[in-house]
């Protein structure tokens, strides 16, 4: 098995998708059951593959595995550099999981106008975005696979979204939501991803300077450089900066969330899935590998910004979510609140704080994309999401009910369910952040973090009051409606197996993490 | 004195132009199309000694060294040759549906593509001038040809005005230059730079050299004739314009600037570095209110040429590898943007020969009865946007890659950064055609146009092939401008 773990492995699960797109191209668009089995064949090869590479791994050691380093474009330097370590192996197997059960879920949950060819083409494109960004090992690999992502989601959003009319200040005629989100989508992660660019040219030109080093956009050499304190100084400061600007729009952070809830909330059903579980991680997952271990004393420098900037996030996004009357966008919000207690975990730059991260990152990705599949099969069935219309949902449809239940609980963080190591953790690694930063600051962000904690909650159990609860009114008494189908459970069991399993036994991530996440702290801050 | 197999591809392009006209006066009026078959014919045919002239290797230098064939002359007349096949396969139904006369917009082609491949040659002050006085003759008939159509006048007289006011400019230019050093080859000039640094009518020679290329590149403040006449100019001469002609305009720019005033980086860099925000500022500003897709990519292709210009503009600050790597992000710059701007061009005459117009409101729901044709569309108005994985993106890496270059300072990330903010405004006027063609509801009536013709169609297959096997695989495109680094820098 050399080939495979040369390389190849993670190039089949990158590219199989890729190919899968390629294929269905040429099939004619009126063969649906054909194209769809096409599709799942290629998700679910790309996931195959993807725990193949997990069963293989090896979770003794702290480097790099299946990795290759090819020539790719000699004229600027950039290698085709993969691999995975114990960081990025949960994400990569988080992106081609969610991607197949999204695929299983669209089976018969097609959004208006119905073409599930061009629906499939985008979802699998996207998921060689996703995937490939957590295998990048090259700055600019890593800037191609996180900019891949923006069409697909880009034209299913403004394809296949909210046709709602929405009133836009300035213009005289109201635009559809859809339209509005697309846009906003697209130009807000390209504002950021520009100065990330701008950002890794930068690091690629100082890298030079180094003693018997050449240019480089190798991540590891990179690392490497940043951990002998290569970069510093006012360079390093707007260096940062400009990562930051691409990663934190990303994630979101607060103040530049404001494309989420429109886009989330716009997008189709499997469109907020895949953009709340994974598309938000490639930001978190930046800040992580390259950020962090290249810029060391600048994050020591930033942390107290990003730890201030993610508890406002919490806060925020809680209190905006007890503002909603929309079932979805009190999703979307959950999500703000969510990604600020991974920055948060982030933040403190200690071992702890980063396995927060990355077991937060994959419980939301699991939570928050059950709970997005629900809220879209309640709209299919109700036509609506207005909280207020809602009602009874436990009565009229058992399973359903049950499984948003578990979803609500799950993601305020109930221990025993994946969300609660993700927020526990990030708070205790807020009491003990790095040595030398303020400890007033990160406690008392830890505090109000875990008044956030208790926000969530309400937030969510009001949620579930409003939509679970209740008699059925009026409106939905004597209609008949299906609970879930086979292939909504198909997508959801898996999700709630995996939310359990990461609950009752998160070794399963961190027992890949917690290697690389203490080698990254222990080279780049010196433990 | 003659090196004959040096020469071969020039020869082969003026018997094509006998050919055509010979082929136009022989054959019955239905029959025209042969004409343009045979002039995509020659100009592959003139492609095939390229070959074999890069194979042979080494410079090759002719009348004192005011005509040279290089690395860096093979690349540019190879790319020329090429854009030139597209055009003619964009040009031929287009033609076909106007009536007009077909043989002679063929020969007129050519004879523009004659002189940009000239101009990829020429090491001269003179030779340079004929050469791009080539281009430009032609393209002034040819942006008038609907003469029925009082946009096409407008467009052909501005155009024409324009062009013999930037000449008089460039010649005059030149005259200082001469005067000054004496020396009329580029090489010569290069040598006696040192000595004349200091006078102004040498310094105001180079000046006048970069204002008219500036017109003929269309920098602004230069640019007002390039979106009129693209709009009034028929389609596939508006491409041509776009590609070929201001190609060859940066062409001689990049020969001019990087030998003939190598020494004199401190003038042309500062000024370059202007004209370079201005263009690239004002070009995609302008777009974000145009309604109508010619005029949109007239004011995008300004905007590119502000892109393409930036490289040039830390020059003056770069020494060795930086300059270098200027030279090299402006050139393929220039070969990418080639092929997805033909491509959009090409994509755009489908459309409007599908929908009957080129406003872009009229081309609502096209994604519905015309997938095809939309998601070409797509790939290369994304592609000119930069987006990941199309070949702008490469285009736009390079461009950042350079300017950031050692020794550019502050002045370099100051440009970088208004080039990264336009990048971004440039993505809102493409995505908003694509928005309207994929997301808007297709009108009850849907337009009976006719679908692409075979020979747009082979333009369209072969210009997204290379946007999208160029964005997986830089590398194909870098090569040749990586080999046509070997024009002698300082």
């Amino acid at each position: 098995m050399g080939w495979f773990e040369n390389g190849w492995g993670l190039s089949l699960i990158v590219f199989l998708p890729l190919v899968g797109a390629a294929v269905l191209l040429a099939v004619p668009r009126a063969r649906e059951t054909a194209i769809k089995a096409i599709a799942l064949g290629f998700a679910a090869a790309s996931f195959a593959v993807s725990v193949i590479v997990t069963i293989l791994f090896d979770f003794g050691t702290a480097g790099y595995q299946f990795g290759t380093n090819k020539s790719w474009i000699p004229a600027i330097g950039s290698y085709f550099h993969v691999g995975v370590d114990g960081i990025s192996l949960p994400l990569v197997v988080l992106s081609t999981f969610i991607t197949l059960l999204c695929v299983i879920y669209s089976w018969n949950h097609w959004p208006e106008p119905h073409n599930p060819k061009a629906f499939l083409v985008l979802m699998l494109i996207l998921a060689t975005g996703m995937a490939g960004t957590f295998v990048a090992l090259d700055l600019v690999l890593f800037f191609i696979f996180f900019e891949l992502v923006l069409l697909p989601m880009y034209f299913m959003i403004g394809i296949w979204g909210d046709r709602n009319p929405m009133r836009l200040p300035g213009f005289r005629k109201p635009v559809e939501t859809r339209l509005y989100a697309a846009i906003k989508f697209f130009l807000f992660t390209l504002f950021g991803s520009a100065f990330m660019l701008l950002g890794f040219l930068a690091l690629y030109f100082r890298s030079g300077d180094a003693a018997g080093a050449g240019r480089t956009f190798d991540i590891e050499a990179l690392s490497a450089l940043g951990a002998e304190g290569h970069f510093s100084g006012t360079f390093a400061f707007w260096v940062f900066f400009a990562l930051f600007l691409g990663f934190a729009v990303k994630v979101p952070m607060w103040p530049l969330h404001t494309w989420l809830p429109d886009a989330h909330t716009a997008a189709p059903t499997v469109g907020s899935v895949l953009l709340a579980a994974i598309l938000l991680k490639l930001g978190s997952y930046g800040f992580i590998r390259i950020a962090l271990p290249i810029l060391p004393h600048e994050a020591q420098r930033w942390a107290p910004a990003i730890a201030i900037l993610a508890v406002i996030a919490i806060i925020y996004g809680s209190l905006a979510c007890l503002a909603q009357t929309d079932m979805k966008r009190l999703i979307a919000f959950s999500s703000v609140g969510h990604m600020g207690f991974v920055m948060l975990g982030i933040s403190t730059l200690t071992d702890v704080g980063i396995n927060a991260a990355i077991v937060g990152m994959v419980a939301h990705g699991v939570i928050t994309g059950l709970l997005f599949f629900l809220a879209g099969s309640i709209q299919h069935r109700y036509h609506t999401r207005e909280m207020a219309r809602l009602g009874g949902n436990q009565k009229t449809l058992p399973i359903l009910g049950g499984i948003l239940g578990f979803a609500a609980m799950a993601s305020l963080g109930l221990p025993g369910l994946a969300g609660f190591w993700g927020e526990f953790m990030a708070l205790l690694a807020a009491y003990n952040p790095f040595a030398g930063a303020s400890l007033a600051l990160f406690r008392t962000a830890m505090v109000i973090g875990a008044i956030g904690t208790v926000l969530t909650a309400g937030y969510l159990l009001w949620m579930l009051q409003r939509v679970n609860l209740g008699e059925v009114p009026e409106e939905w008494r004597d209609k008949s409606f299906h609970d879930a189908d086979r292939f909504e459970l198909g997508a959801w069991v898996p999700l709630v197996l995996a939310t359990l399993a990461v609950g009752v036994y998160p070794a399963i991530v961190f027992g890949a993490t917690n290697d690389s996440v203490v080698d990254l702290v222990q080279r780049a801050f010196g433990g | 004195m003659f090196d004959y197999h040096a020469l071969l591809p020039e020869f082969i392009l003026g018997a094509t132009l006998l050919v055509v006209l010979g082929v136009d006066l022989a054959v019955a009026p239905r029959r025209r199309w042969l004409a343009g078959a045979a002039g995509i014919v020659g100009l592959l045919a003139a492609a095939v000694p390229l070959l074999t002239l890069a194979g042979a290797g080494g410079t090759r230098e002719m009348f004192g060294g005011s005509y040279v064939v290089d690395d860096f002359a093979l690349v540019l007349k190879g790319l020329f040759l090429v854009a030139g096949a597209i055009v003619l396969l964009a040009s031929v139904s287009y033609l076909r549906g106007d009536r007009y006369y077909e043989g002679e917009y063929y020969f007129l082609i050519l004879a523009s593509i004659a002189g940009a491949v000239i101009m990829a040659s020429s090491r001269d002050l003179i030779t340079m001038f004929i050469g791009l006085e080539l281009v430009s003759g032609p393209a002034f008939l040819l942006a008038g040809w609907r003469k029925g159509d009082l946009r096409s006048n407008e467009a052909a007289l501005k155009f024409f005005l324009i062009g013999v006011l930037s000449s008089a400019i460039l010649l005059f230019g030149m005259s200082l230059v001469y005067g000054t050093t004496g020396e009329s080859t580029f090489a010569g000039i290069a040598a006696a730079t040192a000595a004349v640094e200091g006078e102004s009518a040498f310094v105001l020679g180079v000046l006048f050299v970069l204002v008219g290329f500036g017109f003929k590149v269309a920098a602004v403040p230069f640019h007002f004739w390039a979106p009129d006449t693209y709009q009034g100019a028929p389609l596939p001469v508006a491409a041509y314009l776009s590609v070929g002609s201001k190609g060859a305009g940066f062409v001689g720019l990049l020969t001019i600037c990087y030998s003939a005033f190598a020494g004199a980086r401190d003038i042309w860099g500062p000024a370059l570095w202007i004209l370079a925000v201005l263009t690239m500022t004002v070009g995609n500003l302008t777009a974000l209110r145009q309604n109508n897709v010619v005029r949109l990519l007239g004011y995008s292709s300004v905007a590119h040429a502000g892109f393409i210009l930036a490289p040039f503009a830390m020059a003056g600050a770069f020494e060795g590898a930086a300059l270098q790597e200027a030279f090299f992000g402006s050139l393929t710059y220039l070969l990418v943007y080639a092929f997805m701007n033909l491509g959009a061009f090409a994509a755009v005459i489908a459309v409007a020969e599908r929908t009957g117009s080129a406003e872009i409101d009229d081309w609502a729901g096209l994604a519905r009865y015309s997938p095809a044709l939309a998601s070409l569309l797509g790939v290369f108005f994304f592609s000119l946007a930069g987006i990941p994985p199309l070949a702008g993106w490469f285009a736009k890496f390079v461009m950042f890659k350079a300017v950031l270059g050692d020794g550019g300072g502050g002045w370099g990330v100051a440009l970088a950064v208004v080039a990264a903010v336009n990048a971004v405004i440039a993505l809102f006027f493409y995505a908003r055609v694509l928005k309207v063609a994929f997301m808007d509801p297709a009108p009850a009536v849907l337009p009976e146009g006719a679908s692409a013709s075979r020979p747009l169609a082979a333009a369209l297959a072969l210009t997204a092939a290379v946007t999208l096997a160029a964005g997986f695989y830089p590398q194909m495109l870098a090569f040749f401008s990586e080999a046509a680094r070997a024009l002698a820098l300082p």
